[in-house]
């Protein structure tokens, strides 16, 4: 395998794990939560990406059905499941978002069944650069989740909802105090990682078309270990950390060797990191003040 | 007569036993420099959370321009007109000196703009933005720090963070702004400054102000009235050279 075919693919399924960091680090630096949830919202866009292309076969009908959905679904969690936690001991809350996880994936169970169904959202074929063979859903998935990037990173920090964002994961009573809705806030942030998630679900898919309940479990893992890598509550570190994992599972997986063991050298990082920097490559060092 | 601004009836507020403010009366009038103040742990602070709606008082009311705002949230209090700085400096600290500034400006419905046209980037968003950054510049003008405006606010020394907290609230479009010991930790210079800035704001803006403050000299040469709370208790209201002088609060200071 070509080393630039390798990077490729790993800058693919690095900019997925991208987009699923977000989410995680997102609800964490706003809520201050971690929605073990975040990674089966994927799996239900995935599933919402199946009814479409089973009934009407648009997969770009399919992505935008599976991004409302999505949104509504993570809203909904937030005020059903979340919300009425406010406050709560930070354990109640970890154990509802575990609860809410194993939730979707038996009711997907329920509805779908456990065989994995195969959802062919698109046969991009290959293009050739030279001697060079590049997978199109490579370039599609780096190309679309890089510009749903910057559009997310423009939208934090020159947009009067990203400024209150910010505000609310500094200081929540502050920005109260200055007459920020904090369960707006909260909302928004639950809807846009929702949405994240399932533009990463359509990039799975459109990989590898083989779709259970347990669709959303791996990557969410690895995607919020992304997240710690990075620093957890920072969006660049979610980005950074994202195509860390991907670029390191890709290059693991070319090497027969120690390719049988890429998951365990994934995790392997994040001990290493943490070892070395405890806040993650670009969170927040925290300094007591004297 | 002027109007009155704020009213507190009956205040009071209970945690487990302890009484930390009970029965506080009073009146603050329109455009009023209004102080409170007491030795530490009096209540002070309790005071300023619960007209800011950080708890909720156990007993008592208080109003705003006649209007009830007991038990309300803290962002329906801070629309409805009462801003306030922090004893403990609290500001986004990750933030440039304008950006703090354009957080309060968060909810000035002269500056709505849908999501819509912040998503797609509209020119709308670009007039809006600039209209933000123009009326943030001005906040940050009249406490001295427009120069400053893009150096991260944890870069900035102790008196002008205080004074950064002012112009953050000042951006909530506040009738009553109130202000948590805003000289703490200033030279005798930064102080005097602050008071000019505190009295400007109060002519420009037409702004009420309530301040908590130690500094004695700083509390009789700005307020009008105060109230001095020992325990959470009143133990004086008037005029400073009247209430500073009330036998009961000199004991309360030297001990006796």
């Amino acid at each position: 395998m070509n080393i630039f075919e390798t990077l490729l693919n790993g800058l693919s399924m690095g900019s997925t794990y991208a987009m699923i960091a977000l989410g995680y680090t997102m609800v964490y630096g706003i809520a201050k939560m971690l929605n073990f949830a975040h990674g089966d919202v994927i799996m239900v866009g995935g599933y919402m990406i199946f009814l479409t292309m089973a009934s009407v076969g648009n997969p770009i009908l399919g992505l935008a059905i599976a991004v409302v959905f999505c949104m509504l679904l993570g809203i909904t969690i937030e005020k059903v499941a979340y919300k009425p936690l406010r406050g709560a001991s930070p354990l109640a809350v970890l154990i509802t978002a575990i609860g809410v996880s194993y939730l979707l994936q038996s009711t997907a169970q329920m509805i779908f069944g456990s065989a994995p169904k195969m959802v062919i959202v698109a046969d991009l074929g290959n293009v050739m650069l030279g001697s060079i063979k590049l997978p199109v859903y490579t370039l599609v998935t780096l190309g679309c989740s890089f510009a749903i990037m910057i559009a997310l990173s423009l939208f934090v920090k020159y947009t009067k909802i990203g400024r209150a964002m910010i505000a609310v994961s500094e200081d929540k009573g502050a920005a109260q105090l200055m007459g920020i809705n904090v369960n707006g806030i909260i909302t928004i942030t639950f809807a846009i990682g929702s949405a994240l998630a399932a533009f990463a679900g359509f990039f799975m898919l459109l990989k590898s078309p083989s779709l259970t309940n347990t669709l959303g479990a791996m990557p969410g893992i690895k995607a919020f270990t992304a997240a710690v890598i990075g620093g957890i509550g920072s969006i660049p570190g979610a980005m950074l950390g994202g195509i860390l994992m991907g670029v390191v599972e890709a290059i693991s997986l070319t090497i027969p060797a120690i390719a049988p063991y890429t998951d365990a050298i994934e995790f392997s990082i994040l001990i290493i990191i943490l070892l070395v920097r405890p806040s993650g490559i670009l969170g927040k060092k925290r300094r007591e003040k004297v | 007569m002027a109007k009155t601004v704020l009213k507190i009836e009956n205040l009071g507020i209970s945690f487990g036993g302890l009484k930390a403010v009970q029965d506080l009366n009073l009146e603050i009038k329109e455009k009023q420099l209004y102080g409170l103040v007491g030795p530490n742990g009096a209540g002070k602070t309790t005071v300023f959370n619960m007209i800011t709606g950080v708890y909720k008082p156990t007993t008592g009311k208080f109003y705003l321009d006649g209007e009830d705002l007991t038990g309300k949230s803290q962002e329906a209090i801070n629309h409805k007109g009462i801003a306030r700085t922090f004893q403990n400096i609290r500001l986004f600290n990750n933030m440039t000196v304008i950006r703090n500034v354009l957080v309060g400006l968060h909810n000035q419905p002269e500056f709505k703009c849908g999501m819509l046209s912040s998503v797609l980037r509209l020119p709308r968003h670009f007039k809006t933005e600039k209209a933000m950054r123009e009326r943030a510049k001005e906040i940050l003008r009249i406490v001295g720090l427009e120069e400053e405006r893009n150096n991260l606010s944890c870069n900035l020394p102790y008196g002008k963070q205080r004074k950064l907290e002012i112009a953050r609230a000042l951006a909530t479009n506040p009738k009553l702004l109130c202000l948590d010991e805003p000289a703490a930790g200033m030279n005798p210079n930064e102080t005097a400054d602050l008071m000019n800035i505190v009295r400007h704001i109060r002519d420009e803006y037409n702004v009420t102000i309530l301040l908590i403050e130690h500094d004695m000299k700083f509390v009789s040469g700005l307020c009008d009235e105060i109230t001095v709370l020992n325990f959470g208790t009143v133990l004086a209201q008037g005029t400073p050279e009247v209430a500073l002088n009330d036998p009961e609060v000199i004991k309360a200071y030297i001990g006796g």
